[in-house]
Order: structure tokens, then C-alpha cells, then sequence
């Protein structure tokens, strides 16, 4: 295989999991736009929004104030945000269509029309009542993505880079979220266990789509700063954890090792993650601090995407 | 479709009868239908210099076009003389000149070509073939007389289009297919495929690795080049893919470099290698050209090959096949007059409103003038032009283009086509029974390019 087709598999798949993902915390910033102003902390919501996505500079140089119809507009539909969700779809059906000798038709289906459509969409139509059927239709879309990829393509070299791509992006997403939802908006100490913090870690939950799996998981309907942490950190039964990502990379990277007859650093620094995942504890953890924790997460996940790169020769 | 006489013309029978027996709501579920897929599958061309359209659609007409067997044998038998006499008249030019030499055709009108490659002198290609895939386009101006139009031996594209025309009347209207026994086109990417292997250098050991060598996603035939490489089971590359060292090609794997043997190449000579050609060129592989010179390597189609396919060279094809193939052309050329000769510029400047006058070096449509649908205005602007530059055109008379049935906006109506036959030389020459029909959708026109709003349509060969 080329190192070409790799890197454009492997950039197709994360770029439609950053898309899917962008529409979750879209979805998230418009509940909380649409609570009583009583609650204290809500308008500072697109800002976090704008965080998590890790767009929060690039918005600011381009329109200065945060303004909820101008950040929605910004995450969705502006070109010259590389991580929009119409950039994002856009450069993975780009990766797609330079490999398409790569995808199976229902994988390259999928991921055409999802643009064909989204290029009639004008955003002048997505008003605000109308948003939240459009982030459902882009989570749609991107399932749909992913389900074609589970369901029709060979377990090959083929198929490891795409699933590389796709839980190194959903990694380094729930990381980001735990991280700037608890660390940026940690509630004053008299807020804890008040109705505001509750709202807080509901946000955190459903921006992973989580908080009824919580419930089920924990069977508490109490949002547990403790809890939530862990969930989505050490959890592998759940699927935006870290641990149930990092599943997914092993998993992928022995295929690769398999195949090719070769394991390299790459390998190594996946195997390394994994492990202080595994056998991580959520006592050590906030005793070390949980900010440094995922900080120090997210370097070793963009190292181990570079690492990958250099190994098969991505350009 | 129509005899002189008026009457359905033999291959057409059963088509006809089915023609009428659609009802409109049926024609234009098929339409609808149709759309859709290509639009699905992403058969696109990009439209250069149009942003918004970057991808767009080219019409597909659903009223087959159709050939019998008797016709379709004489028409592939003077095709195939035409490819034969092309690769010799190429080996020729680039070793001994004989033709030259013999005073058949003028030596200016070689070495002052563009597309005459001098690097290539002497260099010896795989079987002294030089045009491996062929694209050359027909017309037909009564029941028994072709005309070639234009040969195409760069880099034609437009057999996926062929392809795929079938694959959606297959899906459309199974049953006309299982009425009557059209030949099969969807093997022309094993026979590609096959064509590729035996040209592979002497060098190569056990399977031939092949790559299909793409200027990217942005070409306007991008479809296609993914379209094959997938068919054919080979590496779909661009230029970064590929480097050479120690004297030999390879591609950049996942894995251990791999060495290339066949490079069937979608972009144009001048962008090969920066090293040889233009230095600016980031498309192409640096050092490629020796590889090639060194016969490590094979390129198809061979650098230089569009010398051949020149408007200027296509006055002097009749000569060519009786120069080398010592027979009588099977097809016809259409009368031209060089405007740089100064009796045929005073003919055609006399005749502007009658001709059609096309640019030497041009292609896709652009840039000519078809006189008897042009306004005065436009004329007199393109005589301007000719007379400016005499050696920059050609002109030709208007032909009597044959007519199909064509689905329009007021119903089934008569459209001018022209044919588009795709033909592989290598251990063997092959052609695939039909080829690619565009049809020109607007009233009355002659321009059947897709850049100027020319549809296609599915092309039959029927089996006695």
C-alpha cells in the first residue's frame, strides 16, 4: 500500500469523527443556550464550546466578541475554519476521493453523498430552530460512515488505518472536553454539589453522548465529578472512554504488526498508553492533578499520531 | 437511426419499437434515476476556470446508440490499420526519418512541433509501440461512410464514461439487454490491464508491478484514473508517490519501497519529470524520463506520442497508411485545408461561413469557430484571428453529422453524435466493441465536447 493511501485513510476517518463530534458539543452549547439565564455561568457556554472544538482563537481573530449565531456559523459552515463541519467533510471526502481505489462502494457512497447534500444545504436555513435537526442529521451521516466501514471493508491494512484515525481523533476529543469542562469552568468550591455543577457534568456526559449510560453504568443518577471522570477515562465498556479507545489502537496497530510482520516505536508508545490506562486509578489520578493527567494524555496521543505517520510513510 | 428513405434503419428495429412504447413518466423516472447514480458514485469532470460547478455531471442520454456487426467489422478493421500505421510512423520519426526522407511530409512541419519530443531519438520503447491507448474520434455522414475526425493518442480519457453508460442502461432497462445481444464493453480494464503486462521491460521479474500515475484529485478526469486503477487492480499514484534511485522507480509503501515496472501515466509529457521536461512541474516523478531512457522502466503512452495526433499531422494520415502499411485507407480523413498553405488560407477566408476551423494545437472544443451557426460578428472576428496566425489553423467543411434519437426537454428529437472507439496496442491490438458516444444536446449544434454541454450515450455493438 502506498504511505499516501494510508495517510489519506487514516485523515478520511478522523476528519468525519471530528465532524460527528463537533456536531455533540454544538448540541450541547444550544441546550444550554436555550436554559433560564438563572442559572449562573450559562452565557459563558460558546465560549467554552469554541474551547473544547479548540477553535476559541481562531474565532476570536476573526470576529472578536463571542455571539451564539456567529459561533454556530463558525463551527459549522466557515471554510476557512479548518474544523468546521463543513471543512471537516469536505477534506475527508477530499482523503476518500484520492483513495477511493482503497474504499469499497458503500464507504465511498456514504461519504459523497453526505457531501453531495450538505453542499444544498445553505446556512442561512439553519436557523436556530432548526439546528438541532441538522447536528442529528450530521451525526446521522457519520454513523452511517462508520457503519459502512464496520460492516463492508476487508480487515486489512486498509481497514487499520481508517480505525487509526477515527479513535485517535475520539481520543484526543473526550480528553479535550474532560479536560476544559472540568478544569476552565471548575465551579467555585460553594457551588459544588449545587444545581449549576450538576449542570456542568451533565454537559460533560451528554457531549459524549454518556449521560444516560451513566445512569445505567452506575445505576446513580447523580452526577459524581469522581464518577464521570472515571467513566469516560478508565471505562472500557464505554465507547468514547479513553480506555475503549485505546482498545481500538492496540487492536489496530497488532493488525498492522501482523500484516506487515513488523512492529515498530509506534507500537511501543500505544502499548505504553494503554497500560497506565488499564491499570489506572482514579484516587492517583486527581491526586496528581486531572488537568496534568489529560495534558500529558493528549501529547502522548499526538505523539503516537506523528510516530504512526513517520513509521508508514506518510507524505 | 433513419435511412435516406425514412425507414428505421435494421440495427434499430427492436429499439424503436421499444422508443415508443415508453411513456414519458417512465423516461423520466430513468432520468431521475440515472442522475442520481452518477451523482452517488461521484462520475464527475471538473469544469476548469468554474468554481462553483467544479463538478458537474455529463449527461447521459438513455436512447442507445447503435451498430450491427457487419458495420461494426469494417469500421474496427480501418481503426486498426490507422493504429498500426500510427506506432510505425512514430518508431520512424523518432529513428530513421524515412518518411521524411521519402519527401512524403514536410520536415518543418516535424521539427517545428511542439510535441515532437528530441530526447526521444533512438530511444527504443517495448515492441516498438508508442501509442498503447488510443482514442479516435468518428463520425458518420451517410450509411457507408466514416470519417476520422481527430486522433487522440496522449492521454484520451472518457472510457470510464463508456463504462459506466453501460452499467446504468444494464440497471435502467435489463430487458432490452435480454431482447437482443449487445457485446460486452466491461472488460476494457482487463484488457488495459493485459495490455500494460506485455509491454513490461525485459527487465522485469515475475509479475509486472503497474501503477497508474495521476495528476490528483483537482484533474478533471480524476474519476477516471480512480475508476481504472481500482478495475485494474493497480496503485492509483501521484507524482510524490513515486521516486527513482540507483537508476530504478519505485512507490513509497506502508513497507519496504516497491519497484515499479509500468507506469500508465494520466498527465502530460511536459509535466513527466522536472528534470527533463519543465523544471516547474511538481506533478511528475524527478528522473523518471531516465529511467525510461534506460529501459528500466516503461511508460505508456511513450513521451512524444502527441506529434502524431497533431491537427497538422492529421492532413498527412492518408499518406501515412499507405507509406507504411502499403494499403488503401479504410478511413476516410475529412478534406482539410491548411491555412498555412496560401491557396487553401484564400479558400477558407472566402469561405469562413461555411467551415468549420479549428485551432492547430487546440483541444476540448475551445477556440474554434463552426461557421454555419456563427453570426457575422463572430466571423469577422475569428478571420481577424486567422489571419493574424495562418499556420495556427485548419479548417474543414461541415459535415452532415449522423443523427440519433436523443431524449430532450420537447421529447425524443434528433442529435448530432460522434463516435469515440478506445483502442489498446501491445502484444496484440484490442478494441472494445463501441466505444464512447457524445452527443451534442443542443438543436441543431455540431460540438459534442462535454466542455461545451455535449452529453453521451450508451454505444452497441449487436452479435449476428
Amino acid at each position: 500500500m502506498l504511505g499516501r493511501t494510508a495517510s489519506s485513510l487514516y485523515w478520511m476517518s478522523r476528519y468525519v469523527e471530528r465532524a460527528e463530534n463537533m456536531a455533540r458539543l454544538l448540541e450541547v452549547g444550544y441546550r444550554i443556550s436555550l436554559m433560564p439565564g438563572a442559572i449562573e455561568g450559562h452565557r459563558d457556554e460558546w465560549r467554552s464550546t469554541l474551547t473544547s472544538a479548540a477553535c476559541e482563537q481562531s474565532y476570536t481573530e476573526k470576529h472578536g466578541d463571542i455571539d451564539g449565531a456567529k459561533v454556530i456559523h463558525f463551527l459549522l459552515f466557515d471554510e476557512s475554519n479548518s474544523s468546521s463541519v463543513k471543512s471537516c467533510l469536505k477534506t475527508a471526502r477530499n482523503n476518500g476521493r484520492g483513495v477511493r481505489t482503497a474504499l469499497t462502494r458503500d464507504v465511498w457512497e456514504s461519504l459523497n453523498s453526505t457531501w453531495n447534500e450538505l453542499a444544498h444545504i445553505q446556512p442561512e436555513n439553519i436557523t436556530s430552530d432548526r439546528l438541532p435537526e441538522f447536528l442529528e442529521w450530521i451525526k446521522q451521516h457519520a454513523m452511517g460512515f462508520r457503519g459502512a466501514l464496520l460492516g463492508t471493508m476487508l480487515r486489512t491494512d486498509n481497514y487499520y488505518f481508517s480505525q487509526l484515525g477515527n479513535f485517535i481523533e475520539r481520543a484526543d476529543n473526550t480528553a479535550r472536553i474532560l479536560d476544559v469542562k472540568y478544569f476552565i469552568l471548575l465551579p467555585r468550591a460553594s457551588d459544588v454539589g449545587s444545581d449549576l455543577d450538576m449542570q456542568q457534568w451533565a454537559q460533560i456526559l451528554r457531549s459524549v453522548s454518556a449521560h444516560r449510560a451513566y445512569r445505567w453504568f452506575y445505576k446513580d443518577s447523580r452526577y459524581k465529578p469522581w464518577l464521570v471522570s472515571e467513566f469516560l477515562i478508565l471505562k472500557e465498556q464505554m465507547p468514547r472512554s479513553l480506555l475503549f479507545t485505546y482498545n481500538w489502537i492496540n487492536l489496530a496497530l497488532d493488525g498492522l504488526g501482523e500484516l506487515y510482520g513488523n512492529r515498530y516505536a509506534c507500537h511501543e508508545l500505544a502499548r505504553e498508553t494503554h497500560r497506565r490506562l488499564k491499570n489506572g486509578d482514579m484516587e492517583e489520578i486527581f491526586q496528581e492533578g486531572l488537568h496534568e493527567f489529560l495534558q500529558e494524555f493528549m501529547a502522548a496521543n499526538n505523539r503516537l499520531s506523528q510516530s504512526i505517520a513517520t513509521t508508514y510513510n506518510f507524505p | 437511426m433513419f435511412a435516406p428513405n425514412g425507414s428505421v434503419r435494421a440495427p434499430y428495429a427492436r429499439v424503436e419499437k421499444w422508443l415508443e412504447s415508453l411513456g414519458s413518466e417512465v423516461i423520466e423516472r430513468a432520468l431521475r434515476e440515472s442522475e442520481a447514480r452518477f451523482r452517488r458514485q461521484g462520475i464527475t469532470f471538473a469544469v476548469y476556470g468554474d468554481d462553483k460547478a467544479s463538478e458537474r455531471l455529463i449527461p447521459f442520454d438513455i436512447v442507445p446508440r447503435i451498430f450491427s456487426a457487419t458495420e461494426w467489422r469494417r469500421l474496427s478493421a480501418g481503426i486498426e490499420q490507422r493504429v498500426r500505421a500510427m506506432n510505425a510512423f512514430l518508431h520512424d520519426l523518432y529513428h530513421r526519418q524515412e518518411i521524411l526522407r521519402a519527401g512524403r511530409i514536410p520536415y518543418d512541419v516535424i521539427v517545428q512541433n511542439e510535441a515532437f519530443v528530441p530526447e526521444m531519438v533512438g530511444v527504443n520503447p517495448v515492441k516498438g509501440i508508442y501509442a498503447h491507448v488510443m482514442g479516435i474520434d468518428i463520425v458518420r455522414v451517410n450509411e457507408n461512410e466514416f470519417y476520422v475526425l481527430e486522433d487522440n493518442c496522449r492521454t484520451p480519457s472518457g472510457v470510464s464514461y463508456m463504462l459506466e453508460d453501460r452499467e446504468a442502461m444494464m440497471f435502467l432497462f435489463p430487458e432490452l439487454f435480454a431482447q437482443q445481444r449487445v457485446a460486452p464493453v466491461e472488460n476494457y480494464p482487463a484488457m488495459l490491464r493485459k495490455t500494460l503486462d506485455s509491454v513490461a521491460p525485459s527487465t522485469t521479474k515475475n509479475e509486472p508491478t503497474v501503477v497508474l500515475l495521476t495528476p490528483g484529485i483537482h484533474n478533471s478526469a480524476f474519476f477516471e484514473h480512480a475508476f481504472l486503477a481500482d478495475e485494474m487492480g493497480v496503485e492509483l499514484c501521484e507524482g510524490d508517490d513515486l521516486f527513482v534511485s540507483d537508476g530504478w522507480l519505485y512507490m513509497r509503501t506502508t513497507q519496504k519501497p516497491r519497484r515499479v515496472d509500468v507506469v500508465y501515466r494520466r498527465i502530460d509529457d511536459a509535466y513527466l519529470d522536472p528534470l527533463a521536461f519543465r523544471p516547474d512541474s511538481n506533478l511528475g516523478v524527478p528522473g523518471i524520463f531516465d529511467v525510461y531512457r534506460a529501459g528500466h522502466v516503461t511508460l505508456v503512452n511513450a513521451p512524444g506520442t502527441g506529434v502524431a495526433d497533431d491537427k497538422s499531422i492529421y492532413t498527412y494520415m492518408p499518406e501515412i497508411i499507405r507509406f507504411y502499411t502499403g494499403e488503401k485507407p479504410l478511413l476516410n480523413n475529412v478534406p482539410t485545408w491548411r491555412c498555412s498553405s496560401e491557396n487553401d488560407l484564400k479558400y477558407v477566408l472566402e469561405h469562413l461561413a461555411e467551415l468549420v476551423v479549428k485551432e492547430v494545437h487546440g483541444s476540448g472544443g475551445y477556440g474554434m469557430l463552426v461557421g454555419p451557426t456563427s453570426s457575422k460578428a463572430e466571423i469577422e472576428q475569428f478571420r481577424a484571428k486567422v489571419m493574424a496566425r495562418p499556420t495556427n489553423y485548419i479548417a474543414q467543411p461541415t459535415l452532415a453529422l449522423s443523427a440519433v434519437p436523443t431524449f430532450t426537454n420537447s421529447g425524443i428529437a434528433a442529435r448530432h453524435v460522434d463516435l469515440r472507439p478506445f483502442v489498446l496496442s501491445g502484444d496484440q491490438i484490442r478494441i472494445t466493441p463501441g466505444g464512447l458516444t457524445r452527443v451534442a444536446l443542443k438543436e441543431g449544434s455540431l460540438v459534442v465536447n462535454s466542455s461545451q454541454g455535449g452529453g453521451t450515450k450508451d454505444t452497441w455493438v449487436l452479435e449476428d
